[in-house]
């Protein structure tokens, strides 16, 4: 395909646009409260006032504010309608001739909407995440045809290196040095690995990009497959986001039928394609190693690095392996420029960072803001504080593998070094609000169980250690632990974090070291006396002979 | 029960052709196997498929699998077991699967999973002694905006209670009877 053929799709798919453009929201979220219904509801409406030339209903990709959910998006005036049952479609669809409703509609001037900005979520809501013409009508594409024809791979890399892109999945690794190091490597075969197994609970992210915009991470995907030298993608979703997977599928097919994958791509001598692996859940496989030899047909148990996965990783062969959000971050920079992407953000991290906001907070749903927003912003202003009058505790971030920040610290900025500072990580984005009834220990507790039932059994640390661990957190929950349990409990966090062999272990201490650091007092409140010093503390209050 | 027992046929049987049994869904997996080109790194594709073919993956199942690859048995059985997805016991007529995300954990998941037990008379994981429910949890299911969320026979429903999720699956219970 050609530019004018691009084009040319682009033109055709606006001139057909319709005069009213009628979004319906189906991802999880609102699919999980008759969003798939209500979206049927409005085509029959528009059907029955005789409207089918002037407007179209589309179903989208997530618009955010899930707490609120079914949303509809009516375009024009622009309204965003909430709560929407099938049975308010007829007068929804009134109301574009002047009939009014009884439907709420979101505050689009409330800061959870103003204080966005979009970017690795700018289509998602206005593309119909099952049509590639959608997506190229939205310069789907351009950036993949712009670094085929006019950029070598080392200036690709150039770009992504100077843009100051990040890992999104967690750890924050320069995206930029990692292509360079696999595009270094001498061999004829490479793969490029989409990590789609988002395996953290209270982390929806990497889902909402899948299911609203799948044709960004392809075309991320190709980008980077071009700049490395791979000719073989594989995309590991996990197996429990089946909607995703379908889009996938459909988006694989479209892509490979308009050439945008396969041989010869856009006119050009590059090749590529890309599979989709499904997961069979096991958080561990979100590890690079273990997500590989899954891949690979075996149990998902990570070996030791080095060789790193850029030497040796699928087949023994050279491989690239990022996360869904920084596949996803790519076609802008290259779009856009990496000037403007590396005017995003603080210093260190640079661009935006998509959260799922979740947990004792008002409004809860999917958000993207610039790095270095301070935390309060985002749960304060955006997420609107805690609900029923209760008061913010903690916010967890990172999943079982970070930490909760305590309230006194919500104007850290959400940047990878500052939230490393108070001990726990940016993750990938889950952030689970806790207000005063939340009792840290148990938070604690929690996420060690999850460790302990997802511990691989591979390094006797990690298995061992983490079912210690938890049963020491259950001995003090039941107030039946001294203070020696709790040595024992801070000794053990050292051990598992130091020895373990991949990062679930070396991260599997981490909630409790952060809640033993902001909320010791917690700890101790649950603690018993210890027996053998009962009697010594009653003789050292008999007077001295 | 932690071995696998080969079949008494498939013993003697060469490259797998069909099932003796004659069922339909031996020969639907066998041209799965077969389009993956006999690839032993399809492994998990073909338990995939196997697992919704079938429901569950049960030993004999597991024996015509490694069959299939050309792969030990315990291999086969090593990656069935790893994994959470793959289900080695069958499962109940309806099922559901209570949400301990941490989102759902906060907002009270555990009160709901408590009473679901209790209702049932069943452990997380395990199935209604007469068949028809199967009560189980997931990790995180992405519905975290939503949360509680519960999974009815596939159908997500957002903001439960252990009072509306009792109520759901009233009609799935066999008082009395169980």
């Amino acid at each position: 395909m050609v530019l004018a053929e691009l084009q040319e799709i682009k033109e055709r798919e606006l001139a057909a646009r319709k005069k009213v453009l009628i979004t319906c929201c189906l991802a999880a979220g609102c699919m999980s409260s008759a969003g798939k219904q209500v979206k049927e509801a409005l085509d029959r409406a528009v059907q029955a006032a005789g409207l089918d030339h002037d407007v179209e209903v589309r179903g989208v990709g997530c618009l955010r504010l899930c707490c609120e959910g079914p949303l509809v998006h009516v375009d024009p005036p622009g309204v965003l309608y909430q709560k929407v049952r099938p049975e308010d479609a007829a007068s929804l669809v009134g109301t574009l001739s002047g009939g009014a409703t009884a439907v709420q509609t979101a505050d689009r001037t409330s800061p959870f909407f103003t204080r966005q900005l979009p970017i690795v979520l700018e289509n998602c809501g206005r593309v119909d995440p099952e049509r590639l013409e959608s997506y190229i009508a939205h310069d789907g594409y351009l950036a993949l045809r712009h670094v085929l024809r006019e950029l070598s791979p080392a200036e690709v890399i150039a770009e992504i290196t100077k843009s100051g892109l990040r890992g999104r999945g967690g750890a924050g690794y320069p995206t930029g040095l990692k292509w360079a190091t696999v595009a270094k490597t001498a061999s004829a075969k490479k793969y490029v690995i989409c990590n789609a197994d988002e395996g953290d609970p209270g982390a929806f992210m990497d889902r909402s990009v899948l299911e609203s915009d799948p044709h960004r991470v392809l075309e991320g995907m190709s980008i980077a497959a071009y700049a490395v030298g791979a000719d073989q993608g594989y995309i590991y979703v996990r197996a429990e986001y089946p909607l995703a997977i379908a889009r996938l599928q459909t988006a694989i097919r479209q892509a490979k039928q308009f050439g945008l994958l396969g041989s010869g791509i856009l006119e050009s001598p590059f090749h590529f394609n890309v599979d989709i692996r499904i997961g069979a859940g096991a958080f561990v496989c979100g590890e690079e190693t273990a997500l590989m030899a899954s891949i690979e047909g075996r149990r998902g148990q990570p070996r030791p690095r080095p060789p790193y996965p850029a030497e040796s990783g699928l087949f023994g062969q050279p491989t690239l392996i990022n996360n869904v959000e920084t596949f996803a971050n790519v076609p802008p920079i290259l779009r856009r420029g990496a000037a403007w992407f590396a005017s995003i953000g603080t210093e260190r991290s640079k661009g935006t960072k998509v959260f799922a906001l979740a947990g004792k907070i008002r409004r809860t749903g999917l958000i993207e803001v610039p790095m270095g927003i301070p935390l309060r912003t985002i749960v304060e202003d955006m997420g609107g504080g805690a609900p029923d009058g209760g008061r913010i505790k903690a916010v967890q971030t990172g999943g079982p593998s970070g930490g909760c920040i305590p309230a006194e610290h919500l104007d850290t900025p959400v940047d990878y070094e500052s939230l490393t500072r108070l001990g726990s990580i940016m993750g990938s984005g889950g952030m689970i609000v806790m207000d005063e009834r939340d009792n840290m220990v148990d938070v604690a507790r929690f996420f060690m169980e999850f460790c302990m039932d997802e511990s691989c059994g591979k390094c006797i640390p990690c298995r061992a250690g983490t079912v210690q661990m938890h049963e020491l957190l259950r001995k003090i929950l039941a107030r039946r632990a001294t203070a020696r349990d709790l040595t024992t409990l801070e000794e053990l966090c050292d051990l598992v974090k130091n020895t373990s062999l991949c990062g679930l272990g070396q991260t599997a201490p981490n909630p409790v070291l952060s809640t033993l650091r902001f909320f010791r007092r917690e700890y101790l409140d649950l603690l018993q006396p210890e027996p053998w010093k009962a009697p010594a503390a009653a003789a050292s209050s008999e007077p001295a002979p | 029960m932690n071995t696998i027992a080969p079949p008494p046929s498939a013993r003697t049987a060469g490259a797998p052709s069909g099932h003796p049994s004659g069922d339909k869904r031996f020969k639907i997996l066998e041209v799965f196997i077969k389009r993956q080109q006999q690839r032993q790194d399809a492994l998990i594709e073909v338990l995939h498929k196997a697992q919704e073919l079938f429901g569950y993956l049960d030993d004999g199942l597991l024996w015509f699998i490694a069959h299939g690859l050309r792969l030990p048995p315990s291999r086969v059985y090593g990656v069935a077991t790893f994994y959470h997805f793959f289900k080695l016991k069958p499962q109940g007529a309806h099922t559901c699967v209570v949400c301990m995300g941490t989102a759902c954990y906060v907002k009270g998941a555990h009160r709901i999973l408590e009473a679901l037990e209790q209702a049932a008379g069943i452990r997380a994981g395990g199935t209604t002694p007469d068949g028809r429910l199967s009560l189980l949890t997931a990790r995180c299911i992405g519905a975290c905006g939503l949360a509680p969320a519960v999974v009815y026979d596939d159908a997500v429903a957002a903001l439960q209670t252990p009072e509306s999720a009792l109520e759901r699956v009233k009609g799935w219970l066999n008082h009395g009877a169980g």
